[in-house]
């Protein structure tokens, strides 16, 4: 293959909240991209390119906001492109990102991916009922929440495993500055304590909606040289669709997630993901979702990851700390949420993590989903070059 | 709701419509507020030129820029169409100039209605000047359009404001609110459209994918998996089984049904594909996967091309299918 | 460092292009049949795909995630390789050039869609402009369109019988092409007798309404040898976009179709033979011209270009596939095409495309 190697040269996030008034959508954008342009130590005339993810038009009201988000994001004159990948996007756009480089057309990129839900109601647009077609009104969570049920028949999995999930991750946001929810006193208790929504799926177990935007920033191997403490290197990036409905799919352990993770240790040369992976940045917009993705990810045998969550091995200090950052369960604006993920990997390699460094992370997984668990996007990330540059 | 034609598929309307809160930030909340005290401000580029409206980024150098500037409300008109025939939300109702105008003081142009009466009246580079608003309340449409430099007041009133976010008082706008309301026609596929039909006659019609011989319901304009229409029509009965389901106990924005109770997929005996539908008719602890349920429908004098014919599912009495029965269905 | 790979465009098919459609807002009608003529043009089976990446609006459609269900279309499981952009197709096959540029895969199927008659398009369109400001005037992309004609009447760039002369020979090309929606013969004068829509533009000025979906599939040049006589290869691509003021910039040229034409070495290398240009008004067609330098001598859209159809986020694609056309039927050597995309003509891309 011909791919040239690629590499993160910086990371920056907005402060997350549920509405972040204070700025536009331009200011929004730029709070992130500015940080990540200052961590990379690049300036404009640097950026050969901008890429812009976001999930539907429709929660901002704009059609393809890239066209008026121009200006702002320094592109005119340049190349744009958007992506919209549903809730996958954020990590499709740093995919395509990272396939710029790869394929040796630039070598910098500015990569972009935002949501300012406060701009509408992301139920509402989501809600968009169409004629003939019938609203059960199950609301967001009704729509994972059976597959939930699904994967605690198969597994066995004890109730409470849901709970360590949430309290974790939230606990872990209290260590994030830029998290939306903070959460430090958070217990498996109070968790357990909260609302039932979605049965089997608490309020304290589904993550937030956000106003926020995330940022890197992109470059090729002389670029990534240049990174003082080193670049988080890009080691393998996987990308795969399935259909939303079809007979016979496996909704709890989807194909197409057991197929990108598949190829994406093949490209990694990782054969042990357990052992191999230091930190995993894993897209668990409800409690559940994380057993469910260890198993999908290869982590775990089928019907054996929250074995791992149970044990106390996805925290912070555990075998491979999950969510670290403190994942969607703290933060979602929901276009930004699989970009966050894959800049929280790279964060934690370059040692760039803060509180919720983990210790010696050499290699780190970002990973998101979106649709009806039918896109998967996900990269590996190290903290030294490719072996064996493919 | 039902096209002409029985082969025709089924077409409705569909509005989609909300009003969308914009926070301005710092720059555009300068010039909206100023819009309130009728005034136009204007903000100066990395180069020098004076930006109206104002924009938070250079265009060249993609800097902040911060450097406010006071501008005209009269200018010149630098280009312009003329809309014959105005659409919804546009600001005048009658025929009216669509014009790039350049305010003195500005080194850009505005884009904004001039009213003209008629396209003989405009003309490039003409004399214009803001018709201010009866009512401003921080918003582009505090400018109600412009008018010709040396019309003659207007004593007409000025269409009503848009509507205004809340905000504590003597506190300056900082989010405003675009209504933004669009009209589809939207149309179902003609594989759905014949299960519609049915639907409308008391029937579940579903369809056996030509390649995989899979039983879809609703029938599919493309086999997932094959790619190419459903074809051979299979009537389903009314009874299945729950696969899985979540029980909801949450209030939220449109809701039906008073929580709690139960969403589930239902596989229908004989497809090869569950959809989500309300099981009711028991306590929602009472659901269990697995369990056999049939369809509750309405009237039939109120049946239409929805599945909303059925209201819910509701339990048969008999004995749960085994679990192998189903997991390939999860 | 390692070769990158050259790319070629193998295979292209449309829809018809016609002002309204039965079918669904999630293209699957009209992409199952071009799926077919592709696959069989090329030799191909969805199997011998490497990436899939398409092209789409929810704001056409009028719903989120409306690009979802077009995966239906292709029978996508086993899993695949895919994404999309919310932009014209054109841009989801430059995505698509790049995986097999790094050698990733050496086949991909690039497809867009659009169903611009379920909503009220020139309205729809208003939500691509500045959002604070603009947007909510409700400008219409015609009425936007008429301001950037009328600066080039007055600036005496361009004569309205200049655009009527492009709309004549754009309709009587289309007259040869079977999926065109407007063709047929006209007068300069008969043209210019016809009523305003938006002064300074004419109907003849402005694409119809349309509604159609287009698919190229592309192919490593290694690859595209095994599949095809003539492949079109890709000697340069390139997209640029300008500032969305739309009174700050100079609207009578376009400097990012120019940076694109000259990325993408449209005047380099020698001269192309024939140019297909998305240009939904006729005076943007002149705008391109001069920006990619495009002289008497090349052919401006045979197929009638988009003008005679212009359906929304294929038309773009559309338009490279024409192209590619040329040389895959062997009536060319050097062809360029070209898609734009936003209000006037913010937003554009340039293939150039050569006999392998």
């Amino acid at each position: 293959m011909g791919k040239r190697l690629a590499a993160v040269l910086g990371t920056g996030q907005t402060h997350h909240r549920a509405k972040r008034t204070d700025v536009s959508m331009p200011g929004l954008l730029r709070e992130a991209v500015d940080r990540a342009m200052a961590d990379a130590q690049v300036d404009w005339p640097d950026i050969d390119v901008v890429v812009l993810g976001k999930a539907p038009d429709m929660f901002e009201g704009v059609m393809m906001p890239e066209l008026f988000l121009a200006d702002a994001l320094g592109a005119n004159g340049k190349p744009l492109l958007r992506v919209h990948t549903a809730g996958s996007v954020g990590g499709s756009t740093a995919l395509i990102a990272t396939g710029l480089v790869q394929a040796g057309v630039h070598r910098r990129v500015l990569t972009v991916a935002f949501e300012k839900q406060s701009e509408s109601n992301a139920m509402w647009a989501l809600s968009i009922t169409p004629p003939f077609h019938m609203p059960v009104g199950a609301g967001a969570g009704g729509y994972f929440a059976p597959h939930v049920r699904s994967y605690l028949r198969r597994s066995g999995a004890p109730e409470h495993v849901g709970a360590i999930v949430a309290a974790k991750d939230r606990r872990n946001g209290a260590l994030n500055p830029y998290a939306h929810l903070r959460q430090p006193d958070i217990t498996v208790e109070s968790v357990r304590a909260s609302q039932m929504l979605w049965d089997p799926i608490r309020y304290d177990e589904t993550c937030p909606s956000s106003d926020g935007a995330c940022a890197m920033v992109l470059g090729d191997e002389a670029a990534g040289d240049a990174v003082p403490g080193g670049a988080a290197w890009i080691h393998a990036t996987s990308m795969r669709t399935e259909p939303t409905t079809f007979a016979g799919r496996d909704q709890v352990n989807p194909q197409a997630g057991r197929d990108a993770a598949a190829a994406l240790w093949r490209e990694a040369g990782i054969t042990d993901p357990l052992s191999q992976v230091d930190a995993a940045e894993i897209y668990v917009p409800f409690s559940w979702f994380e057993p469910m993705w260890l198993e999908n990810l290869g982590f775990a045998p089928e019907g054996e990851g929250w074995k791992l969550t149970e044990a106390g091995e996805t925290a912070l200090g555990g075998r491979l700390p999950v969510n670290p950052s403190g994942g969607v369960l703290s933060t979602n604006p929901i276009g930004a949420s699989g970009m966050l993920r894959f800049s929280e990997a790279a964060k934690q390699v370059m040692g760039r993590a803060g509180d919720y460094q983990v210790d010696g992370a050499r290699i780190a997984l970002g990973h998101a989903y979106g649709g009806g668990s039918q896109y998967f996007a996900m990269w590996v990330v190290g903290a030294g070059k490719p072996h064996t540059p493919s | 709701m039902i096209a002409a034609g029985s082969e025709t598929p089924l077409s409705a309307p569909l509005d989609v419509g909300f009003d969308y809160t914009r926070s301005v930030g710092p720059v555009l909340g300068r010039f909206v507020n100023a819009l309130r005290e009728r005034r136009i401000v204007g903000i100066r580029g990395s180069d020098g030129r004076v930006h109206v409206p104002p924009v938070e980024y250079d265009p060249v150098t993609a800097r902040a820029l911060t450097e406010f500037v006071d501008v005209a409300d009269e200018g010149t008109v630098v280009s312009w169409s003329w809309a014959a025939e105005p659409l919804a939300g546009q600001p005048l109702e009658r025929p009216f100039a669509w014009a790039l105008i350049r305010l003195d003081g500005a080194d850009t142009a505005l884009l904004h209605a001039l009213d003209a009466g008629s396209a003989a009246n405009v003309h490039t580079g003409m004399r214009v000047r803001a018709r201010w608003s009866d009512e401003p309340v921080g918003h582009i449409r505090d400018i109600a359009w412009f008018v010709a430099a040396d019309a003659p007041p207007d004593p007409a009133p000025t269409p009503p404001p848009p509507p205004v976010a809340e905000r504590e008082d003597g506190e300056p706008v900082g989010t405003i609110i675009t209504p933004i309301h669009l009209r589809y026609q939207h149309s179902a596929s003609p594989e759905e459209s014949r299960y519609l039909r049915g639907l409308a006659e008391g029937r579940l019609i579903g369809q056996r994918c030509p390649a995989c011989r899979k039983v879809y319901i609703p029938p599919r304009g493309a086999c997932p998996t094959d790619g190419v229409p459903t074809a051979e029509e299979i009537e389903l009965p009314d009874t299945g089984i729950v696969t899985t389901f979540c029980i909801v106990n949450v209030p939220f924005l449109g809701q039906r049904i008073k929580p709690p109770y139960v969403a589930a997929y239902i596989l229908l005996d004989g497809a090869d594909i569950a959809f989500l539908h309300l099981v009711l008719g028991c306590a929602a602890e009472e659901v269990r996967m697995g369990m056999r349920v049939r369809a509750a429908w309405r009237p039939c004098e109120e049946w239409s091309t929805t599945l909303e014919n059925i209201t819910h599912f509701a339990p048969t009495g008999e004995p749960d299918a085994p679990y192998e029965n189903f997991a390939h269905h999860l | 460092m390692t070769n990158l790979t050259d790319v070629a465009v193998v295979g292209f098919a449309q829809a018809p292009n016609v002002r309204r459609t039965h079918g669904t807002t999630n293209g699957v009608e009209m992409l199952v049949p071009i799926f077919a003529q592709a696959f069989e043009r090329t030799g191909l089976s969805k199997q011998d795909i490497g990436f899939w990446c398409s092209g789409s609006s929810d704001y056409l459609a009028g719903r989120a995630f409306s690009f979802v269900a077009a995966v239906d279309a292709i029978g996508a499981f086993p899993p695949i390789h895919e994404s999309h952009v919310e932009m014209d197709a054109a841009w989801a096959l430059y995505e698509a050039w790049l995986k097999i540029r790094m050698g990733e895969v050496d086949t991909a199927l690039v497809y867009g869609f659009g169903k611009s008659s379920a909503g009220e398009l020139r309205r729809v369109l208003a939500l691509q402009l500045d959002p604070y400001v603009t947007a909510p005037l409700w400008p219409d992309s015609i009425a936007v369109a008429g301001l950037q004609a009328r600066l080039g009447l007055d600036a005496g760039l361009w004569s309205e019988k200049d655009l009527a002369e492009v709309a004549i020979r754009s309709r009587a090309d289309a007259a040869a092409n079977p999926y065109a929606q407007v063709s047929g013969h006209a007068e300069v004068s008969e043209l210019l007798d016809a009523p305003f829509v938006a002064d300074p533009l004419r109907a003849h000025d402005i694409a119809p309404v349309t509604d159609g979906a287009a698919v190229i599939v592309l192919a490593s040049v290694e690859r595209a040898r095994d599949l095809v006589e003539r492949p079109a290869v890709i000697a340069g691509i390139d997209h640029r976009v300008d500032s969305p003021a739309l009174g700050s910039r100079d609207l009578t040229r376009s400097a990012s179709a120019e940076a694109a034409g000259r990325a993408a070495g449209a005047g380099s290398a020698g001269p192309v033979e024939v140019a297909e240009l998305h240009a939904p008004f006729t005076h943007q067609e002149l705008i391109l011209r001069e920006a990619l330098g495009l002289g008497e001598g090349v052919r401006i859209n045979p197929s009638g270009g988009a003008l005679t159809g212009n359906p929304m986020f294929s038309a773009g694609l559309a338009r490279i596939g024409e192209a590619a056309t040329r040389i895959l039927d062997g009536d060319a050597r050097r062809a360029l095409g070209h898609a734009t995309s936003g209000p006037a003509l913010q937003q554009n891309l340039v293939a150039v495309l050569e006999r392998g």
